[in-house]
């Protein structure tokens, strides 16, 4: 405030009125800042590349061919063909010069565009340029002469810079305490905290407030964060705290979304049309994460990047491009009307140069850990052409698998996590087409020929509400009927007894649920009834068929497990204003802690990378857990102990304070008696004074009742 | 005005319809280290259905044997504590009562309304005594400590700006004037001041209103002896303030969702208990160390249809750990009124359901071990 005031001060001194003073119409001039530090140091570093010499839009073109007066023309038309296709010549913008004693042309030119963006994007498309045999063009920025003329005849070795080590950006993973890492974001702050569940409560890692501008999203293996703001996307990580580690420059980025193995970041930016029956601009741009560099960019009207087609929302549907599974990155795919195109990271162009043409192809899925793709296809010809679920091997395009199906309204389809199955759900219309019913296509993809089994439900005419696949295991959860109170039904896909077919484990009959949550380990799932349920929450383990608790987080919108699958997180986002928080719980369903926070928007766990442990390493620790869980117990053990303690402590502290308070009161009490009196017309108030006096209260306590059946010997 | 009288025959009969007996769980959550044990109290409430409109304030004679109960319909309304019985009701106001208080023996009720005025009653025969005019609503009144004076806070309307005024009360209605014998005036006069008590040996008044600042007041000369921390105090309006029975410390309730609890003396926060919604009304128990805070979700902001949403529940706190110890349910709109019978072993509270709900404690209760 003192600043302010100051300034007031100085203006009066100089008989300016602020109110008539328009802070937005003030131009410094550039270069000079008057010490003022912009806020932002993004804009600051990018608008100062643009304007060095005025002569940015300028391209050089050499070797072109040596040509007398008469086919000056020629060539000049010749060119500006060329270059008018790559960018806008300025009027008279193409000069080349003639040497004047010969009239033959020098063999450059020089070309003006509109734009310095044109001129480069002419450099980097014609460089290399065959026009014939013996005229290739080399193509440089006008700029980048004075550069290019400067360097030295002699090679000098580059000088080694020393190795400085980069951050650790797995550090998080070697907690002591093992535990879990999330993000929230509430009002303007956006928090990073430990899942402390020992302490039941969160440790507090690193907060900011107005972090991102829109949301935040951690790297699918949890190395970053990145935060979305006006000028593009920047990812976060580090050994302690969070720091900048690379900015990504895309004006007003909407979306991002990673490559499985986080080497690639996609943003997306779409811009409404100014005209409502156009389709919306859109911009992509896939980027390096760790150089910054921006790989390839996509830029088109919406209509290139997604079907189209009826209930399409303004946009595209993101993510727009798929990644094919496994940590190498390296294929992603489009999916555009009536074509399926492929790309590959190698070097960011289409598989063998085209994009394969699958006339009305709806959706497409990645297997989660091999480069296969399913993609279906509805019915076509009023069902004279059945539709078709295909399964297509990347990059050879070779379709593996493929199956007719008749009379279908809609599919879906559900990678297992470990890509051994895949599930199809068909809806298919009754005869009378009035209405439909679901029934299942199960895909072995790890067993040979790909074997296909259909499954349909107890009681065919169910609904089907949600669908999982229990992560790498076998088993797979339904919940089917109708709502209030729809049935739960668990199948696996191979049994001690069936190991070729599917069988059903069990159905629960009745449940308020509309979601289903497995644990990332497999084995426990929450039966979740979010929304119209009110938040109904069910712990229920898979192995022994049993509900381990009950409970219920009050409106609960999101649930999300941690992905060691500890404990899991249920929140209420600002959908509602009342009761926003989130509720973290033990797998078993024990409460462990709840935090109420307003104006809560976003949870997310931190994700692991996948362990490094073979499976049957991970079997063993799983036989031995006894041994290992001894330290941890011991550890629970003084941890809850210590808190104990301090929570006595802490008691007895508070309690003494109030104490004092409370003497305090009752001598003051005292000390104001006569004059109490004196108030009352010499009243004797003493009556009241059994105030602090102890009243025992009596009462019968029942502490328990057991009932005990004694048997009698027979 | 005559105090409406109820046959004995037809009390009968109306105090069955009104004590609908509900039973009401009173759930206890214990929460001691890690165990987290749930103590069920079965109290069966008895629901007192006599105003018609919202109540706006409750509050129980020395005694703790009569409840009065004020409601935004115009009769402030006299219960027989123990069994919910209405005795009767005090006709003459034209306007919503906002508030009211009780002399130390019982003989003289005094009541705030919108129709700007506060009246002075017999308890017992429920006449009308005296009429004090003002130019706007009366909305809190409060006995000084021997019944001489009384505080009564005025809302602002038309230019007239809220004011706090302090009234001679005359022994005897007949010498009984409307002079004010001292004015203060908030800073600012375009806020509510809901609430004004006096403080101990009726030297300072403690106020507290809608510009979230609770002053403390010399009333020898009419200055402003102390005003809450900005950094500390309630962020959002105060909407209520109860001081224990001794003077020495009281608890205001907020929109902010906090309740706190200050010295009286010296304005010092000892205490605050947070909750998830506004906090409408609070009380204290004078038995054990107990603090109860209602409310809920604002009539107006309700949408949900799922009576849980607005939590309209009031919510007993341990005074010293500040921990929620329980909650009782039943209302089906906020709470506005809370009051706790002076011997402590029976509370009621008063909705915008038009609902006054009595408690009384069962065993259990006085059993909560924290």
């Amino acid at each position: 405030m003192a600043a302010v005031v100051d300034i007031d001060a100085l203006s009066a001194q100089l008989g300016v009125n602020w109110s008539e003073v328009n802070l937005d119409s003030i131009q410094l001039p550039p270069g000079n800042n008057f010490g003022i530090e912009s806020d932002d140091e993004a804009v600051y570093h990018d608008d100062q590349s643009e304007f060095d010499t005025g002569f940015g839009n300028i391209i050089v073109v050499d070797h072109l061919p040596v040509v007398p007066k008469e086919k000056f023309e020629k060539l000049e038309g010749v060119l500006k063909k060329i270059y008018n296709q790559l960018g806008v010549i300025k009027e008279n913008g193409l000069w080349m010069p003639v040497d004047p004693d010969t009239k033959m042309t020098l063999g450059y030119c020089f070309i003006e565009f509109n734009t310095p963006q044109e001129a480069q994007n002419a450099k980097e498309k014609s460089h290399g340029y065959k026009l014939d045999k013996t005229h290739i063009f080399a193509v440089n920025m006008f700029d980048d002469f004075d550069r290019l003329m400067n360097v030295r005849e002699e090679w000098e070795p580059p000088q080694a810079r020393p190795y400085v080590p980069g951050e650790n950006l797995q550090k998080w993973l070697t907690d002591e305490k093992a535990r879990d890492q999330l993000v929230i974001r509430s009002g303007p702050d956006t928090e990073v905290y430990w899942n402390d569940a020992r302490q039941k409560k969160p440790e507090p890692v690193h907060k900011r407030p107005y972090w991102t501008e829109s949301y935040v999203q951690w790297s699918p293996l949890g190395t970053y964060l990145v935060t979305l703001h006006k000028q593009g996307a920047a990812v976060w990580g580090g050994a302690d705290t969070f720091t900048r580690l690379m900015r990504y420059q895309h004006s007003m980025v909407k979306l991002v979304d990673f490559s499985p193995g986080e080497r690639y970041l996609v943003t997306y930016h779409s811009q409404e049309p100014s005209n409502p029956r156009d389709a919306s601009k859109v911009e992509i741009k896939v980027f390096d994460v760790r150089t910054g560099r921006m790989m390839r960019d996509f830029k088109g009207s919406a209509d290139e990047f997604s079907i189209g087609g009826p209930g399409g929302v303004a946009g595209a549907s993101w993510p727009v491009f798929r990644w094919a599974g496994g940590k190498d990155d390296k294929y992603f795919a489009k999916l555009s009307k009536n074509t399926i195109s492929v790309y590959e990271t190698e070097t960011f162009s289409l598989i063998d140069k085209k994009s394969m043409k699958v006339d009305n192809v709806v959706d497409i899925c990645w297997s989660p850990t091999d480069s296969i793709l399913s993609l279906f296809v509805p019915e076509q010809g009023g069902g004279n052409q059945p539709a078709k679920v295909a399964l297509v091997q990347i990059p050879s395009k070779v379709e593996l698998r493929q199956k007719n199906l008749f009379s279908v309204s809609d599919c879906k389809m559900y990678w297992q996590s470990s890509g051994e199955y895949l599930a199809v759900k068909v809806d298919r219309y009754t005869k009378t087409k009035k209405s439909t019913y679901s029934g299942f296509e199960l895909f072995r993809i790890k067993e040979r020929d790909i074997p296909i089994e259909v499954l349909e439900l107890d009681n065919k005419n169910d609904k089907i509400i949600a669908f999982a696949w229990e992560p790498k295991g076998h088993r797979f959860a339904v919940i089917h009927g109708d709502q209030p109170r729809p049935d739960v039904s668990f199948y696996s896909m191979k049994t001690a007894q069936n190991t070729g077919r599917v069988s059903k484990l069990a159905t629960l009959k009745a449940k308020q649920a509309n979601a289903l949550f497995w644990s990332p380990t497999g084995k426990y799932i929450i039966l979740a009834g979010l929304k119209g349920f009110n938040g109904q929450l069910e712990f229920f383990n898979v192995d022994e068929l049993e509900t381990m608790a009950t409970a219920e987080h009050f409106m609960a919108t999101d649930i999300e497990w941690d992905p060691t699958g500890r404990y899991v997180a249920t929140a209420v986002t600002s959908v509602h204003e009342m009761e926003n928080g989130f509720t973290i719980w033990s797998f078993n369903g024990n409460l462990v802690y709840r935090i109420l926070k307003d104006h809560f928007f976003q949870l997310a766990w931190r994700p692991r990378p996948p362990s490094f442990l073979t499976a049957e390493k991970e079997e063993e620790i799983a036989k031995n857990l006894k041994k290992y869980s001894k330290k941890y117990e011991a550890e629970d053990q003084d941890v809850s102990l210590l808190l104990s303690e301090q929570d006595r402590e802490k008691r007895r502290a508070l309690k003494e304070e109030w104490e004092k308070w409370v003497m305090q009161w009752k001598s003051l009490h005292e000390e104001e008696k006569l004059e109490r009196q004196d108030l009352r017309d010499g009243e004797v108030s003493d009556v009241e004074e059994d105030e602090y006096e102890a009243k025992e209260v009596e009462f019968e306590d029942l502490i328990d009742v057991t009932e005990e059946i004694v048997q009698e010997s027979m | 005005m005559t105090m409406e009288c109820v046959n004995p025959e037809g009390l009968r009969l109306d105090a069955r319809q009104l004590c609908m007996h509900i039973s009401c769980m009173l759930n206890l959550a214990q929460i001691q280290n890690s165990s987290h044990q749930t103590l069920e109290t079965r109290m069966t409430p008895i629901l007192m259905k006599g105003h018609e409109r919202p109540l706006t304030f409750l509050r129980y004679n020395r005694d703790g044997d009569l409840l009065f109960s004020c409601a935004k319909d115009h009769t402030p309304t006299l219960w027989l504590a123990h069994n919910g019985e209405r005795l009767g009701t005090y006709r003459g106001h034209n306007g919503a009562v906002s508030c009211c208080d009780v002399s130390r023996d019982s003989s003289r009720l005094i009541t705030g309304s919108a129709d700007q005025t506060a009246k002075l009653w017999d308890v017992k025969s429920g006449k009308q005594l005296f009429t004090f005019n003002f130019g706007s609503s009366a909305r809190s009144v409060d006995f000084s400590v021997g019944d001489h004076l009384a505080v009564i806070t005025t809302d602002h309307f038309m230019g007239v700006s809220s004011a706090i005024h302090v009234k001679r009360i005359a022994e005897d209605p007949q010498d009984q004037v409307g002079d004010s014998v001292l004015v203060l005036q908030s800073p600012d006069g375009k806020k509510k001041i809901n609430r004004a008590v006096w403080g101990p040996l009726n030297q300072t008044i403690v106020s507290g209103g809608e510009d979230t600042v609770i002053r403390i007041w010399d009333t020898e000369t009419g200055k402003l002896l102390k005003q809450s921390d900005v950094e500390v105090g309630h962020k959002e309006a105060i909407t209520s303030l109860c001081k224990a029975a001794d003077d020495s410390h009281f608890l205001t309730g907020s929109h902010d969702k906090t309740a706190k609890l200050w010295d009286m003396r010296s304005l010092t926060l000892i205490k605050s208990y947070t909750t998830v919604v506004p906090v409408n009304a609070v009380a204290m128990s004078p038995l054990l160390n107990h603090v109860v805070l209602g409310g809920g979700q604002d009539a107006s902001a309700v949408t949900t249809t799922d009576h849980r949403a607005g939590k309209f529940e009031a919510k007993f706190y341990d005074t010293i750990l500040e921990e929620e110890i329980g909650g009782v349910k039943g209302h089906f709109g906020p709470i506005n009124a809370l009051a706790f019978n002076p011997d402590g072993k029976s509370f009621s509270s008063g909705g915008e359901d038009g609902y006054v709900r009595l408690h009384h404690f069962d065993s259990n209760y006085f059993n909560i071990k924290i």
